[in-house]
């Protein structure tokens, strides 16, 4: 009875030995994991800082004034002034679409018999 | 184990036949027996002791190994933890309200020299000012021969400037990575965010430190990894702010003034919008502070904040204001102004004779010096005093710009009823422009104190009450006659039914006395009048206009159009809509027969 108990003892301290060992590594795989990914969100923070300085570097107000003012032929880019809020009785009800009418008479399963023979193929 | 019997029958049997107590065998081994059992509990007991003191003595040494070898090593991140944005930049950013980069960082190197390490100094000074044209060879090539081990060569270079220097392969030429503080929108905001510059170097960073502005002001905030670079938002609007840059820029042209300031209030929360002071600078490359000459001469001064200047008649909407919470007038009491009012040797005089009389209401209209000072003398110096504090001209702003503290207002040294007379109609009381605006704000908003500030509020601000809710909207009424038939009727803006008052002071001589053809030209104006929402001043410092054959000075003709022209560019920005009338109907139109 007590041999038995030697044995699995020592069977449980090489079990619980090489689990140790295994957890080890993979503590330090995970950690290796985790220097790198901080590296590259690093990386990424510093390239996604040079973008946003570089966008608003881009979009400074003086910058947009001139290219306005460049491309005012194409675009036709005003400052926003009061005269350019309108009121809703101003717009214009939408005429409803006019459709072409080709047939006369029109059937929505018009086109349905060739359809069904392509599929049926 | 054997035991010895007490009693053993042949020695018992023995001392009987001689004789002797058997008793005393017993009592001898029993004696014997303690002795023993004593002998083997000693030892076991020190056998115990023993084990105890190695185990002791195995804890202290493992404890103390560990100690040591804590205290011997260096210091390292626990990288088991993963939590949290591990890489932030060390200065935060700074941001409008909208969320729009004001400042930030950028990577760049600093290149600097280990001269023993250099292999051929000459070529490398040849080489290194053909690619930054600032240096001088000579200069270079002295500092590389000579005594010096260490140069610093530039703080900071671009990608294009290090690959050639690079290209020049010099061991001794290094890099150091640096963070560099980037104002993307130029000049745009300079005075407000004031600037950065490097505080201690050292070959692999830098600090950044702010100089002036909110970068100074809020440096530690800025600085401090707890916020995990959460930005600071200011109240600012970008837009807003370019678009008051712009139109003040050409204002102050188109008036030829000197300078110009205009500080953009929200009146609720006390949010400046936007301020601007011109001319300005470049936050990129600030200018040198003046070494000779007059501070506020140089674009680094804040002439928003810092400058105090005696503003004029947009004072007397306060003593006005006052005299009505106290009861002692309202909008129609008739107020004498036959002039000149002499009081000692001072006389008070109108820019015109406005007869014998004029209702309160049209004292401000028509910008009566002596009514003024007859309302003033009403209410007496303590009184005014006290009110003005409250509206926080007795202090320099709260605002959050290390300058702030400087703008302090000049005050007279003695309050007297001639003191009292004069501060009624701006002068002999230096203030701020945003001394002004926060004052206007406090008073039309409805009566609540407001303080001006720079951060981005979340709601308005429940300061103490200055004056009543119809005091306030006695105030905006009397302001918005000002603009409709009044001195500032160029200050009218279709649909937002402006109100203001001008404010034109001749400019104090540094010798004493004023100059006769210098002014200080100032309009603070409220918009929309029934329901404000903003206060705008504008100030020009030594404007002249030719309008009708004349040279004009005063604020009616110079501050009071610029003002209006901003108000037509920002408030459409600001998403307010203009409060036009109703469009006539269309009528019935007959289609068919």
């Amino acid at each position: 009875m007590r041999s038995i108990f030697y044995v699995i003892s020592g069977l449980m301290v090489m079990g619980l030995a090489y689990w140790a060992y295994n957890e080890n590594y993979t503590t330090q795989a995970s950690l290796k994991e985790v220097r790198t990914l901080h590296r590259q969100i690093g990386a990424a923070h510093e390239r996604l800082n040079i973008l946003e300085a570089e966008w608003a570097y881009l979009n400074r107000p003086d910058r947009l004034r001139d290219l306005a003012e460049l491309n005012f032929d194409r675009l036709g880019l005003l400052p926003l002034m009061p005269d350019a809020f309108g009121r809703i009785e101003q717009v214009a009800y939408p005429s409803g679409i006019v459709f072409d009418i080709e047939n006369s008479v029109e059937v929505s399963s018009n086109n349905a018999s060739t359809q069904d023979s392509g599929t049926n193929q | 184990m054997i035991r010895t019997p007490l009693r053993p029958l042949a020695r018992i049997l023995k001392a009987r036949a001689q004789g002797q107590n058997p008793d005393a065998i017993e009592a001898e081994n029993i004696r014997l027996r303690h002795e023993d059992d004593r002998d083997r509990a000693r030892l076991r007991a020190e056998g115990r002791l023993l084990v105890m003191g190695v185990a002791f003595f195995c804890a202290f040494l493992v404890i103390g190994a560990r100690m040591g070898s804590l205290a011997g090593s260096v210091p390292e991140e626990p990288t088991a933890q993963a939590a949290g944005s591990p890489i932030v930049g060390q200065r935060a950013d700074i941001v409008d309200r909208n969320g729009r980069v004001l400042a930030t960082n950028l990577d760049t190197h600093s290149l600097y020299a280990q001269i023993p390490d250099m292999v051929d100094p000459a070529k490398a000074a040849r080489d290194l000012a053909a690619i930054f044209p600032e240096l001088e060879e000579s200069e270079l090539l002295e500092d590389f021969t000579g005594e010096r081990r260490f140069l610093w060569i530039r703080r900071e270079i671009s990608p294009e400037q290090m690959q050639a220097v690079h290209d020049i392969g010099d061991p001794g030429l290094l890099f150091g990575p640096r963070e560099m503080r980037l104002y993307p929108n130029g000049s745009v905001a300079a005075h407000i965010l004031g600037g950065a510059t490097y505080g201690r170097e050292g070959v692999n960073s830098a600090e950044v430190i702010g100089v002036a502005g909110v970068e100074k002001y809020f440096d530690d905030f800025l600085r401090d990894p707890a916020n995990e670079g959460a930005p600071l938002a200011l109240s600012i609007d970008l837009t807003v702010q370019a678009a008051s840059e712009r139109v003040l820029q050409g204002g102050m042209m188109l008036m030829s003034a000197k300078g110009a300031s205009s500080v953009l209030m929200d009146v609720h929360t006390g949010e400046i919008i936007s301020m601007v002071s011109l001319p300005d600078f470049d936050p990129n490359n600030r200018p040198r502070v003046l070494i000779e000459g007059d501070q506020s001469d140089s674009p680094l001064f804040n002439r928003a904040v810092q400058g105090v200047y005696e503003l004029g008649s947009v004072f007397k909407i306060f003593a006005t204001a006052q005299a009505m919470e106290l009861g002692l007038v309202n909008a129609n009491t008739m107020i004498d102004t036959q002039g000149p009012l002499q009081w000692g040797r001072f006389r008070i005089r109108d820019f015109h004779d406005y007869g014998a009389t004029l209702s309160v209401t049209d004292v401000i209209v028509k910008s009566s010096n002596i009514g003024t000072a007859r309302i003033a003398m009403m209410i007496g110096a303590e009184r005014q005093r006290e009110f003005l504090g409250s509206l926080g001209f007795l202090e320099h702003t709260p605002v959050e710009m290390v300058e702030a503290p400087t703008g302090r207002p000049l005050l007279p040294p003695n309050w007297s009823e001639i003191s009292t007379m004069t501060i009624s109609y701006g002068h002999g009381l230096s203030s701020s422009p945003v001394h002004l605006a926060a004052a206007y704000s406090s008073v039309l908003n409805g009566g609540f104190r407001v303080q001006p500030t720079l951060e981005l509020q979340n709601g308005p601000q429940h300061g103490e009450r200055v004056v009543s809710d119809a005091v306030s909207t006695a105030a905006r009424q009397m302001l918005r006659a000002v603009v409709d038939h009044g001195t500032a009727s160029f200050g009218d803006v279709d649909g937002y039914e402006v109100g203001g008052k001008t404010g034109t002071a001749d400019k104090p001589r540094p010798t004493g006395g004023y100059y006769d053809d210098r002014t200080i030209a100032t309009f603070a104006s409220v918009f929309p009048a029934n329901d404000p929402q903003y206060v705008l001043i504008v100030t020009l410092d030594e404007p002249s206009v030719e309008a009708l054959g004349e040279q004009r000075r005063t604020a009616g003709w110079t501050a009071v159009p610029v003002a209006a022209e901003m108000i037509r560019r920002v408030a459409p920005l600001l998403g307010m809509r203009p409060d036009v009338e109703t469009l006539t109907p269309t009528g019935v139109t007959l289609t068919s027969n």
